[in-house]
């Protein structure tokens, strides 16, 4: 290596300090940083929340909370989780990884990229200062379906800021997240060489730059009937309560695979690493993600079914529903063909993955069951839905997620993380999970509806081994903490390949990496992509 | 991967698979609630079909599925030496598995459309039930009969529901799931039942009928019912409506057609009564205690037992200013609501109405208040029909 080669390096890695290195950092893996810190922030602060609501659930009658302070718990809970945990954690892990995926040295819009974080804990700020207004925090269930969430004391505008601002911030995300892959891509890197991880995010930043603004326009018209007059959504104004229901589910069902599309590229990167063997059906995959995403526009009514809607109507979109269920299919069978007659090792990143593998296929199962209209009319807003997208969402995504962050840990520090902890993380976390999630099926389909504090005392038994589930789950979390923070501290050296199978850009830049990726532009060839 | 860690994962994997099967056949033993009820209607019944139909087809192939998963976990693994093959697609593999699922969700389709198909008829009914969802309470009108109902939460559940209740959950029968007036309906008759709501959004369920449907305010949603069995059937809300959702139950209790008569005629024979006594003129203790009853089914709910209110959401009586106030002004926010205060000039009638706010404007002190201040204390069924 020359000297102006060198130099260059050292120039280029030289980092700012202090509190200014991350208020006003432009670079891409210290906003990856500081999202994925904000997003475990805030799954332990949405966690607390699920831990009121399994204490207030342990046994019949009210104990501990005001049931208007409980439905503030399961609002909350769910804003937190998705807004505050699972989506920054999606970006947190996209920043981080997509530039050195493609072969660039950062994202596109750094100045935007800090943007878009740093209005994440402005509006958390705004969200959870409603705790302490007058009339306390939103209480009408995430899906803020008027007239009930018009009901809202003082919190209402605080509540409808809090989202516009989420959807900012995403939108910002998202805007990054396309230009950078569509922009900057290494000299070779076609897009069908592209990693499965880079290209469900592609997918997913279109679907938010789609649903987001809907979701802002039917906020808005909710901010509109309260304060300005107006009657969107009020029927003695001529207007219609459902039609937030349309609007905001038009918003929701691609949410869903906003969540958990980033979750998918995590594993199809981890499960041929540790199968040694190329991911199976890498055109297959792309295209599967893509027809699921365009379907997410489709199958919006599925969620309101019991609202009432004509026989034509409820056929379409059940329908349409079932028809998802063919290409999630075919992810499944072929992340199972990848493992197929592979030469398979354990290692956390694995095991999570494999966890995701059987535990969202449960949850599509129910899924499946749910789409199908005239048993929905059963099962819809009791624990069975309950059951059935904490499936989808713990083991289904955040699963996906932990297993992301194991994976490439030892590429962000430099050091292994411990390996032992980490199993006892996965079978402590598996096992709970089940014991949390698996009965709620049972106590739906017994006809226990959802979002009540106090149940019948037929209910009794199921609640408690779930609360005891809870509890556990809770704990098994801070071992991640700990494997972290270990893990940061110092360990075993991490090799650049890190792991024995691992393919890809990220993998050829040393551990930890230089603090700007690829400063000149590697070559990808067919080899490189898909082996 | 070491036969060590091979045993360790098998164990994990097992311990999960006992926990599953265990729990079930646990429950089953236990007579732990599991499944969706049979219910009583035919509706309910091939609905309960459908979902056994699509329950058993998901698990086969969930077997399969797992059952390859776990294969390829326990044999493919490089602790057993396995060497990694180096395929990576097949085209002929990725049609089969498209296409096979697609015949597996038609097939699953048509009895699914079968089934819809007949839930939505509803015409051709003998008798017409509308169920009003209100915040939280639900009201039902006979409407051939005029015959209005309304129906809360019982008075030992509500008891048992406190923060330090003076009643133990775990003793109350059907806790949570009794409610003052339930509501009758004659078995082998097609009855086509209207949903709407008056204030937020509510969801009629009962499990053995088949069906829940939203009660939304503004909209009239219809759906039909008949039963088969007499016999008493629970339900609850089942859309989130505020802070009292869980405490909202429906009691249907399905009699033979005879039996409906008659009780259809008391019905109507009290209406007339009560209708009645709006004109008669009641001692200050009549209005009191009949205004107690009706205060902790109508108003304990928000204000609470002892009138305190919740601070910030729902205002105390004690001493408050309406309950202080001019009689014409408690009169007129108790029969028109305000905000989160519902209307009940609906829902009660003129004695009752001028019950429970004699028995507001003289307890918890506010007698001693209200004659400070020159106000009336006890108001007549004729004074609140005068404001009406």
């Amino acid at each position: 290596m020359s000297y102006a080669a060198v130099h260059d390096d050292v120039h280029h890695d030289h980092k700012p300090t202090g509190i200014g290195r991350w208020l006003f950092s432009t670079n891409h893996k210290d906003i990856g940083t500081m999202y994925m810190v904000f997003a475990l922030i805030m799954f332990f602060i949405g966690g607390a929340m699920a831990m009121v609501i399994r204490l207030e659930l342990f046994q019949p009658g009210l104990q501990f909370v005001d049931p208007q302070f409980f439905n503030s718990m399961t609002t909350v809970h769910a804003l937190v989780m998705i807004f505050g945990a699972v989506m920054p954690a999606g970006v947190g892990l996209a920043n981080w990884m997509i530039p050195m995926m493609i072969g660039a040295p950062d994202m596109a819009f750094p100045r935007m990229n800090n943007m878009s974080f740093w209005i994440l804990p402005f509006a958390f700020a705004l969200l959870l200062s409603t705790f302490f207004m007058q009339g306390g925090a939103p209480a009408g269930g995430w899906t803020m379906y008027p007239p009930l969430v018009l009901q809202l004391g003082d919190g209402l505008p605080f509540l409808i800021f809090a989202v516009h601002f989420l959807g900012i911030s995403s939108i910002m995300g998202a805007i990054n997240i396309i230009a950078t892959v569509f922009n900057m891509r290494a000299p070779g890197m076609t897009f069908m060489r592209l990693p499965l991880f880079v290209w469900t995010w592609i997918i997913t930043a279109f679907l938010l730059i789609a649903a987001m603004p809907v979701l802002a326009g039917a906020v808005t018209m909710l901010l509109t009937d309260k304060y300005f007059g107006t009657a969107f959504f009020d029927a003695a104004g001529g207007g219609d309560p459902v039609l937030f229901q349309h609007v905001f589910w038009f918003f929701g069902h691609p949410e869903v695979y906003i969540l958990v599309l980033p979750s998918f590229g995590i594993i199809s990167q981890i499960i041929p690493t540790f199968a040694r063997k190329p991911l199976f059906g890498y055109a297959s995959m792309v295209y599967a993600t893509a027809s699921i995403a365009f379907l997410s526009f489709f199958v919006w009514a599925h969620h309101m079914f019991t609202a009432g809607m004509p026989l034509a109507g409820e056929l379409f979109f059940m329908y349409a529903t079932m028809a998802i269920a063919v290409p999630t299919g075919v992810k499944v069978f072929n992340w199972t063909a990848t493992m197929w007659r592979g030469s398979m090792t354990f290692e956390t990143p694995m095991l999570f993955s494999i966890g995701v593998l059987f535990m969202f296929t449960l949850g599509g199962f129910t899924g499946l069951m749910m789409g199908i209209t005239p048993v929905d009319f059963q099962y819809h807003d009791t624990y069975f839905i309950v059951a059935h997208f904490h499936y989808v969402l713990v083991p289904g995504i955040v699963f996906g997620i932990i297993a992301g962050v194991y994976y490439w840990l030892p590429k962000w520090t430099g050091y292994m993380y411990d390996e032992t902890l980490g199993k006892w993380h996965f079978w402590l976390s598996t096992i709970s999970v089940n014991v949390l999630f698996f009965p709620m099926h049972f106590l739906g389909l017994a006809g226990m509806p959802r979002r009540i504090p106090d149940y019948n005392t037929q209910f009794t038994d199921w609640n408690q081994i779930i609360s005891i589930g809870g509890l556990a789950f809770g704990l098994s979390q801070l071992i991640l903490v700990w494997v972290v923070i270990k893990c940061v501290r110092g360990g075993e050296k991490a090799t650049d390949q890190v792991w024995e199978g691992a393919h890809g850009l990220e993998f050829t830049l040393p551990s930890p990496p230089p603090f700007h990726s690829f400063t000149t532009p590697p070559k990808v060839t067919e080899a490189m992509a898909h082996s | 991967m070491s036969v060590d860690k091979l045993k360790k994962a098998m164990c994990g994997v097992l311990a999960v698979a006992l926990y599953l099967a265990s729990g079930t056949v646990f429950a089953a033993l236990t007579d732990m609630p599991l499944n969706l009820t049979r219910g009583v209607t035919e509706t309910s019944q091939r609905v309960y079909d459908l979902h056994m139909i699509i329950l058993y087809i998901v698990t086969v192939i969930g077997i399969i599925v797992f059952g390859v998963m776990c294969w390829s976990i326990f044999h493919h693994r490089k602790s057993k030496g396995a060497v990694a093959a180096q395929f990576h697609h097949s085209t002929t593999a990725e049609i089969i598995w498209t296409i096979i699922p697609i015949i597996i969700l038609v097939a699953m389709a048509v009895p699914a459309t079968k089934t819809l198909v007949f839930m939505e008829q509803t015409s051709d009914a003998e008798m017409t039930l509308k169920v009003t969802g209100y915040q939280w309470k639900w009201r039902y009108d006979y409407l051939e009969e005029g015959v209005t109902i309304w129906s809360a939460l019982h008075e030992d559940s509500n008891k048992a529901r406190q923060r330090d209740p003076s009643i133990d959950p775990e003793t109350v029968e059907n806790y949570l799931l009794e409610v003052d007036n339930p509501i009758v309906l004659p078995v082998d008759t097609k009855i086509r039942i209207l949903t709407t709501a008056d204030d937020v959004i509510h969801a009629w369920w009962v499990p053995a009928l088949g069906w829940k449907r939203d009660a939304i305010p503004g909209f009239i949603t219809d759906n039909w019912t008949n039963i088969k069995e007499p016999g008493i059937y629970r339900g609850q809300c089942a859309e989130l409506c505020g802070r009292d959702h869980a405490f909202m139950p429906i009691v249907v209790h399905a009699v033979p057609k005879a039996e409906y008569v008659a009780w259809i005629e008391t019905q109507k024979a009290e209406q007339a009564a009560s209708a009645a006594s709006a004109n008669k003129t009641f001692t200050k203790d009549e209005l009191m205690r009949k205004g107690e009853q009706i205060y902790t089914t109508q108003c304990a709910a928000c204000h609470q037992a002892e009138g305190q209110g919740i601070e910030g959401v729902f205002p105390s009586l004690v001493g408050g200013a309406i309950a202080t106030g001019p009689a014409a002004d408690h009169i007129d926010i108790v029969l028109n609501g305000k905000n989160l205060m519902p209307a009940f000039k609906e829902q009660l009638n003129d004695a009752e109405l001028a019950a429970v706010i004699t028995f507001e404007r003289n307890k918890w002190g506010n007698y001693e208040k209200i004659t400070a201040k020159g106000h009336a204390d006890v108001v007549q069924p004729a004074d609140v029909k005068a404001t009406r």
